[in-house]
């Protein structure tokens, strides 16, 4: 029985870990492309899935993820295009103020768009009831969705950043944008691109994790928090840090149930957080010199 | 943020005009009637403020084309409260000095009601709350009412079947919020009454995503039956975690379940769960010498016809604030504080939504337990609980 309730709650600690992940990797593309938080993180994810579950009743769900994502997408680089590349030259403080006022846009636009009622989609594989059992232990298969993708996203960047050429201009803009431009490389394409990537990506984690947490127009201001919470104690900027940090403190909230309420589950990880920042102010995997070159 | 700080600054400019008494009362004859009204149709009460809302904008309309209160249009000011007391709190003393409104309906959840029943109690505004904990009319507060069945007679009906079922090790898990907490000490209250004994007991927060964590440490407790209490989507997510968790114990809600769209949410993982409800969500199995049942279908088609979504049980709490203050009115022929209360005292028999109302100077519920009925899912859809 011990083994078997052990495994239930890593089972939990996992959904929670790689949703906060997700978001995660999305604050951190576009920081080491622009050095800001963008606070309207949260807004993709929740645009995602609920463009997904709109559209999901008139073509079949694969389909309606994707054009999730390739909208979403195209939300973030207009988001980059219109707002932010305006407001770039009053300094990082003024683009982060301007996510903020963004994520409140979108989110007000949400509400007016489909309204205040919660939504859900369509589990990926079997239904809101099948559950599978690994060693006891029992869980929806939508968690080897999830796990799955969130894989998939973390290998696909990992290749993309050391691969491509785009991905080593966004590398090399990252890490000297007057550098990088005198290569020849326009570090404002570069920031559009990472807007867009990130968008998309936090809306197909959105779309994967909806059918099992369902979404509505005001989940992205707490994802936001969550995930930027976890890109921190990572360390900014670093993808594969943020999915350790993001299954630790999933995992930290799932044991945490144990001994404390469920209600005060985030006052546990903000703890955490808190303790990790005082002792390693640049994060879990972060280092010091890296981080005092960035202006944030 | 922007209307967090307009309503503090109403607050401060109403609270200074408040101090000229008489400069804004009413004139009488002619003006319309005003009724405030405080919904929380945005953030997580929403699936019940929303319902409110459309219900008493609908109920205006239909009153003023019909001639108003006598015959004096009707003007509603809606404030919504996206279920936060701080806004309530402002908002009531906005309705109260600055619109100058003749008594207030709602506001949507229990913890906002509590939040203003003083600030009404002391401004002499009538209130018709549309929450359901005991305490907002126990103690009795003069000007203070409401139409929801109370929490207690919710907590012996469920307590009542599971005695029935058999049930007596239970785990109770209720969201964060005044509803939930006002739920969880009345089930702690009762249980020893019909002998069941509460295992486990937990709060969990009021937008969580995923129980699955909780809902282990509950199933390790070892109980025969778990009772969720909330009236966020959590509802949905209890019980589809439950399922995924392959926990067979039978799950119980509170009313607070009584929208087809929670049930829409949880897809098969819905199919059922009992809990106790008011009659509008199964009006259409009610026998035709049932005196509400006239009433329900009426509003039901009308809600279905203008919103074009099934209404429910939490709109329902809207109509019966309406009406009951409708008829107080007419009754006093008066829009005076004092003579609308001593009207609702007077109202008996008076068919509403949640059920047959008599109210009295003691009791500002005017329910009784037979105003509820346990209800389960099958196939999706609401039918009456009749038994195993």
């Amino acid at each position: 029985m011990r083994g078997q309730l052990f495994l239930q709650y890593l089972f939990s600690g996992l959904i929670y870990g790689s949703i906060y992940a997700v978001v995660a990797i999305g604050f951190n593309i576009i920081y080491n492309a622009t050095g800001i938080i963008n606070f309207a993180q949260g807004e993709f994810v929740m645009l995602g899935s609920m463009i997904a579950s709109a559209l999901s009743g008139r073509m079949p769900l694969a389909l309606a993820i994707a054009a999730a994502v390739v909208l979403t997408t195209a939300a973030g680089v207009a988001v980059e295009r219109l707002f932010l590349r305006r407001v770039a030259r009053g300094g990082v403080l003024k683009m982060i103020v301007t996510t903020i006022g963004l994520s409140i846009v979108i989110r007000e636009a949400a509400l007016m768009a489909w309204g205040e009622g919660v939504r859900t989609l369509p589990f990926f594989s079997g239904n809101e009831v099948s559950s599978l059992t690994l060693l006891g232990a029992h869980f929806s298969p939508q968690i080897l969705w999830i796990v799955g993708i969130t894989a998939l996203i973390v290998a696909g960047l990992t290749l993309f950043f050391r691969l491509t050429m785009a991905g080593k201009a966004m590398r090399g803009c990252s890490a000297n944008r007057e550098g990088a431009s005198l290569c020849g490389i326009d570090p404002r394409r570069m920031v559009t691109l990472a807007f867009g990537m990130s968008a998309g990506i936090g809306a197909l984690g959105g779309c994967v994790v909806a059918p099992l947490t369902q979404t509505h127009y005001a989940i992205g201001a707490g994802l936001a928090i969550k995930g930027f919470t976890v890109a921190a104690f990572g360390g900014l900027g670093n993808s594969v840090a943020a999915v350790f940090a993001g299954l630790l403190i999933g995992m930290l909230e799932s044991f945490s149930i144990i001994l404390v309420p469920e209600a005060y589950k985030d006052v546990v990880t903000i703890c955490v957080l808190l303790i990790l920042l005082f002792a390693k102010p640049s994060g879990l995997f972060g280092s010091k010199a890296a981080s005092s070159l960035k202006e944030y | 943020m922007a209307t967090r700080l307009f309503g503090k600054i109403g607050a401060t400019l109403a609270l200074s005009l408040s101090l000229l008494p008489g400069a804004f009362a009413a004139p009488a004859g002619g003006e319309p009637i005003k009724i405030g009204a405080i919904f929380g149709v945005t953030g997580p009460a929403a699936y019940l403020g929303a319902p409110e809302d459309k219900t008493a904008r609908m109920l205006v309309d239909e009153m003023n084309r019909s001639g108003g209160i006598m015959g004096r249009q009707v003007q509603l000011i809606v404030k919504d409260s996206g279920a936060s007391a701080e806004k309530a709190i402002s908002f009531a003393k906005q309705l109260i000095d600055e619109d100058n409104v003749v008594a207030i309906i709602g506001p949507t959840t229990s913890g906002e009601s509590m939040a203003i029943k003083d600030i009404c109690q002391k401004a002499g505004m009538p209130l018709i709350s549309c929450a359901s904990a005991e305490t907002i009319v126990n103690p009795v507060a003069k000007y203070v009412f409401k139409v929801p069945q109370k929490d207690n007679y919710i907590v012996e009906w469920l307590y009542g079947t599971m005695n029935k079922l058999g049930i007596s090790k239970i785990g109770v898990i209720a969201s964060n919020t005044g509803f939930g907490n006002g739920g969880k000490a009345q089930l702690e209250k009762y249980a020893s009454k019909y002998g069941i004994s509460i295992a486990i007991s937990e709060v969990y927060d009021s937008g969580a995503t995923d129980l699955s964590a909780l809902l282990t440490k509950v199933n390790a407790a070892g109980v025969q039956a778990v009772v969720n209490w909330s009236i966020e989507p959590a509802q949905s997510i209890v019980a589809k975690n439950m399922r995924q968790l392959k926990m067979g114990q039978q799950l119980f809600q509170s009313h607070g379940f009584a929208n087809i769209r929670y049930v829409e949410a949880a897809g098969e993982a819905a199919e059922g769960v009992i809990f106790p409800s008011g009659r509008l969500i199964v009006a259409g199995e009610l026998p035709d010498s049932n005196p509400q049942k006239r009433l329900l279908a009426k509003y039901n088609a009308d809600y279905r016809a203008l919103y074009k979504e099934e209404a429910s049980t939490f709109g329902g709490h809207a109509y019966d604030a309406l009406t009951i203050l409708k008829a107080a009115i007419e009754a006093a022929k008066s829009t005076e504080p004092d003579r609308i209360v001593q009207a609702i005292e007077g109202l008996k028999d008076f068919s509403g939504t949640a059920g047959i109302f008599n109210f009295s100077a003691a009791d500002h519920n005017g329910l009784l337990m037979d105003s509820i009925d346990m209800v389960t899912v099958k196939k999706g859809r609401f039918v009456l609980y009749k038994g195993k």
